[in-house]
């Protein structure tokens, strides 16, 4: 179906932007990848008045790792170079796996890892990881810059807390400390070019066989990702033992609050909360081992 | 109102004035009349409408032609630019019998040419992941898959 009419601005910086949106105000959408943005234009679920461009601004481009403060992922950083980037395969595995495990080749090589975010999908496959890693989201707008930690971020489906003038600039991604590992973890039906039916993010430090602190989030089994508070509380202190595990698993399979969609029953994400619980924890704790 | 857009497709340059809601994909094929590129699903799911921008494959369906002002555009079309001498990745779909209705082939060949430009030596696990993003309703993929390897040994540098 032919894109709805709509006024195109490509400005060359942030401050361009940020005045084009405050002038054009409600109606305007910011554009990345597209990716999101023009399915629900050629489905006509969105009729925008005026389309933003941010690719045109350097500044919203690449990715920086520094190793006292972490890693800044851009808002236009394809999902394609986040899963390629040698720093982030390096000292962020599972950030570098969960953009690699999204959606197909051609969408990675167009779509952001900030546009993911930013639609919010309860399913999105980069947040359940990065919420557990205390990712945050750098945002602009006209009263200066702030920052929301992703557990914050979503309000709904579809929703943030980015409000009408603002745009999100940056994810930034701190260091995992010392003693920690993180994981990915997820299943669709339809293989792995399908939207995640569950997808579970976990970062954990370990002492030893001990696990002392744990962050396990939640994807497409509630309105937004979740942070499961009820099973890190169950591990914290606890070795992890496959008996450990399943009791963890259990335990978030009560707190995922799932519906049944075309992609699976919520009988099945419960299910499968628990398998992929169990197997987020055991892979972060192996990976804080090493 | 329109917006005057400078497009390198198969190395020949386009100066266009365009409406920004077009996209790449209907500038291609009803601009440039480059119909070789295929509108099949209009949602980024299929990947017939396949082509390389920058030498990244993407869905030209989903892609905004005022995105992409300036850049560099391959279809299919480029790949034989004489009409004669196949590029090797279509010699191998059509020696391997990769083709049956022919509608993915240009978004599968785009793909393949793209996969090949980062892994001159996929196996096939690493094929059939590259071509993830491209459906086809007729082979069963085992000849397309097949093709692609084919194609990467034509293609190793002797």
């Amino acid at each position: 179906m032919p894109l709805p009419k709509f006024e195109y601005l490509s400005p060359k910086s942030l401050e361009e932007a940020l005045q084009l949106l405050a002038d054009r105000g409600e109606g305007t959408h910011l554009l990345a990848g597209g990716t999101d943005l023009l399915v629900k234009m050629a489905h006509g679920h969105l009729k925008p008045r005026a389309v933003i461009a941010l690719k045109q601004i350097d500044a919203l481009g690449g990715i920086r790792f520094d190793p006292g403060k972490g890693l800044f992922i851009g808002a236009t950083a394809l999902l394609d170079e986040v899963a390629s980037h040698p720093d982030v395969k390096a000292h962020f595995p599972s950030v570098a796996y969960a953009a690699q495990q999204t959606a197909n080749v051609q969408i990675r090589n167009m779509g952001t890892l900030a546009g993911n975010l930013c639609n919010a999908a309860p399913s999105a496959d980069n947040a359940p990881v990065l919420t557990a890693m205390g990712a945050e989201a750098v945002i602009a707008g006209p009263k200066g810059e702030r920052r929301v930690a992703l557990d914050r971020f979503f309000k709904g489906p579809g929703q943030t807390v980015i409000e009408p003038g603002e745009i999100l600039t940056a994810v930034h991604v701190p260091v995992i400390p010392s003693g920690f590992g993180t994981s990915y973890q997820h299943v669709s039906p339809r293989g792995k070019v399908d939207i995640a039916a569950v997808c579970v993010g976990a970062m954990v430090g370990m002492d030893g066989a001990t696990c002392k602190e744990a962050r396990i989030v939640l994807g497409a089994v509630a309105p937004v990702p979740m942070r499961a508070e009820k099973t890190e509380a169950l591990v914290r202190g606890k070795a992890l033992t496959p008996e450990i595990l399943e009791k963890a698993g259990r335990q978030a399979s009560e707190e995922a609050r799932p519906i049944s969609d075309m992609r699976a029953g919520a009988e099945y994400r419960k299910r499968m909360t628990a398998v992929l619980t169990g197997r987020a924890l055991k892979q972060a704790a192996e990976a804080a081992a090493n | 109102m329109k917006q005057l857009l400078t497009l390198r497709v198969n190395g020949i340059t386009h100066e266009l004035s365009i409406d920004p809601w077009r996209t790449l994909n209907e500038v291609l094929r009803d601009e440039l009349n480059l119909t070789g590129t295929k509108l099949g699903c209009g949602s980024g799911d299929c990947g017939a409408c396949t082509v390389l921008v920058d030498g990244r494959s993407v869905s030209s369906c989903l892609t905004l032609a005022a995105s992409v002002d300036g850049k560099e555009i391959a279809t299919v079309e480029g790949l034989a630019p004489s009409g004669e001498q196949l590029h090797p990745v279509q010699e191998s779909f059509v020696e391997n019998g990769a083709i049956q209705c022919g509608f993915c082939t240009a978004g599968m060949e785009m793909s393949a040419v793209y996969l090949l430009g980062r892994n001159n030596a996929p196996d096939e696990e690493q094929i059939r992941a590259g071509l993830s993003g491209n459906l086809c309703r007729c082979t069963g993929y085992n000849q397309i898959v097949e093709a692609v390897a084919a194609a990467a040994e034509k293609m190793k540098p002797s």
